[in-house]
């Protein structure tokens, strides 16, 4: 594959090296069978750089024992080795304090943790809670079993045609009974950034708690948590080039406080007895059991590795790639883009008439082309949009101009295989 | 790699211009099938003769165009045979699509073997047999399936499908 220099190819942002982007993730060398490989499939998991591979080798090496336990030099390294991970993190949201980052398995264990320790205990039988059609999965079923316990009520915020949330809309949802936001940064089955930052000052204009799913937002932008003032945020390491099994919530100190605990077990206690236990304060409250600590290790790596890029760079290299790829894509007759938000990320989730998102992404395959068909856990988004599956092509910055020419020539052959 | 065969001319074909697609007025057996995981869905109509031959057969749905072309070769296959023999080929086809098998084995598939192709690739396996089961549902007198479900007699599980 020849690579092409970005900035001809684009609206002329001063770009970083792409291809020597592209050396520090072995895995992008991959060929699947003789096809070299083109992983578009971002926004379900990201790949990961050396480096990060190397920090947790180096961990389980040199470094490990169990955390917050043992006199011992070992377990001393570990546990500031992942409590130097909490501070990194700390520092890549802006957060105020360490204690406010709490590592969880990710961010469906993130948002379940809210659900729990924070709905059952605040949000009771005639209470609301705003969610919107954008959401993941995740940031609806946890709400949803809630409402089955206790008759919580869940409304939601639809969308234009475009994919963007309607403002108006959202505002009018509110009401005496309304305990809680829980919305999505950005949409990952279809792009759109949403106007968190309005969303949370009109809510605390009410008194109501907000909690982001920055599961797809965190990747892809500067997130400051105390600029947005958010009560919650919530993202995970392996779409941050870090690996599986980690994440974090970010809770504000004071609401964090006077949540219950999720799981009971070792580390969050003070002390147990059989009349009584006393919890742990924060963040180990909510970490009870043995972390994956190798894991949250090769999170902070891979927030090192982000920040030595820098977060805007990666964001306006990536806009480069969506717009392109949108020009191109546009320029293929039979192809309907779903969702078309002034604000988006770089995912692009489409349709190929009379071909069927699985026959695409088997097609795609066979060119060694990665990209992600179905619902993508948000099926009231494809509900909206009246389509059962999309096929999505997700962007990361390392991701070349070149791959984005190698996707559309793909769809361009699938189209020719089912003329 | 076996998927290249697998999108072959008569597949697409089948999914260009499927055979016995579409409602059955004097059915007396039919059956819904779903795939969750994708939406895909169909349903089957059969009228299904006192001595329990498949007079007539239809189907229609929203699929990919590995479960439409399999739908289709399917209904052009079973019809004017006896259940027996359709409950054979349904067995015979999914143990193909599953590994156990061989196209070279003794069956009654015929062409359906253009289908083997899909074992190489798990999640399309279900793509291939959700006809075959809705048609062993609407045979056994089940109104619906999905590919899901525990109790479900197709229900190929994690391990298995490969």
């Amino acid at each position: 594959m020849t690579p092409i220099e970005p900035s001809l190819r684009s609206s002329g942002t001063s770009m970083f090296n792409v291809e020597q982007i592209r050396s520090d993730f072995p895995i992008l060398k991959l060929k699947i069978d003789d096809k070299q490989l083109v992983y578009l499939d971002n926004a379900a998991s990201s790949q990961m750089p050396t480096v990060v591979m190397d920090r947790m080798l180096r961990y389980q090496t040199m470094e490990h024992a169990n955390i917050n336990r043992a006199v011992h030099y070992l377990s001393e390294t570990a546990t500031a080795e992942y409590e130097k991970s909490r501070h990194k993190l700390k520092n890549f949201i802006n957060a105020n304090e360490d204690r406010e980052v709490i590592f969880t398995s990710g961010t469906t264990d993130a948002i379940n943790l809210v659900a729990h320790g924070y709905g059952r205990k605040f949000i009771s039988s005639g209470d609301e809670i705003i969610l919107t059609v954008l959401e993941h999965h995740s940031n609806i079923v946890p709400w949803q079993m809630l409402a089955e316990e206790n008759g919580v009520k869940i409304r939601v915020v639809p969308i234009n045609d475009a994919g963007e949330l309607l403002i108006d809309e959202y505002k009018k949802l509110f009401n005496k009974n309304t305990k809680l936001v829980g919305v999505t940064h950005v949409s990952n089955a279809i792009g759109t950034i949403n106007p968190i930052k309005e969303m949370i000052e009109f809510a605390h204009t009410h008194g109501v708690p907000v909690l982001v799913d920055g599961a797809q937002a965190a990747p892809h932008m500067k997130i400051d948590v105390q600029e947005l003032d958010c009560d919650f945020y919530t993202f995970s390491a392996h779409k941050l080039c870090g690996p599986t099994g980690i994440g974090i919530l970010y809770g504000k100190a004071n609401q964090l406080n006077r949540m219950n605990p999720f799981k009971g077990g070792g580390d969050m206690i003070t002390s147990v007895t059989f009349e009584k236990t006393i919890y742990n304060t924060i963040p180990h409250k909510f970490e009870a059991g043995t972390p994956p600590i190798a894991a949250a290790i090769g999170f902070g790596a891979a927030i090192d590795y982000l920040s030595s890029i820098d977060l805007s760079t990666i964001e306006a290299y990536e806009q480069s790639l969506i717009n392109y790829a949108t020009e191109q894509i546009n320029n293929i007759p039979g192809i309907r883009i779903i969702g078309s938000a002034a604000e988006k990320v770089a995912v692009l989730s489409f349709s190929v008439d009379g071909v069927h998102p699985h026959d695409i992404g088997t097609l795609l395959n066979q060119e060694g082309i990665a990209v992600r068909t179905g619902h993508h856990c948000a099926q009231p988004v494809m509900q909206r949009f009246k389509v059962p599956a999309t096929t999505r092509a997700s962007f990361s910055f390392y991701n070349s101009m070149a791959e984005i020419d190698a996707l559309i020539a793909g769809i361009q052959k699938v189209q020719k295989v089912f003329l | 790699m076996i998927t290249k065969s697998l999108y072959q001319e008569v597949i697409l074909d089948h999914n260009r211009n499927p055979r016995n697609y579409g409602s059955l007025d004097n059915a007396n057996r039919s059956a819904e099938g779903h795939n969750p995981l994708c939406g895909d869905h169909l349903n089957i109509k059969i009228n299904l003769s006192e001595n329990l031959i498949i007079d007539s057969i239809t189907f229609q749905g929203e699929s990919c165009a590995i479960c439409k072309a399999s739908a289709s070769m399917m209904t052009a296959n079973v019809k004017g045979k006896t259940q027996a023999d359709a409950e054979t080929m349904i067995k015979e086809f999914r143990d193909m699509t599953v590994g156990k098998l061989e196209p070279d084995d003794d069956h009654h598939l015929g062409r359906l073997t253009v289908f083997v192709g899909v074992r190489d690739l798990p999640t399309r396996v279900k793509c291939a047999i959700l006809p075959w089961h809705t048609l062993q549902a609407a045979l056994n007198s089940v109104t619906t399936i999905s590919t899901e479900a525990d109790d479900d007699p197709m229900h190929v599980s994690i391990g298995n499908a490969s």
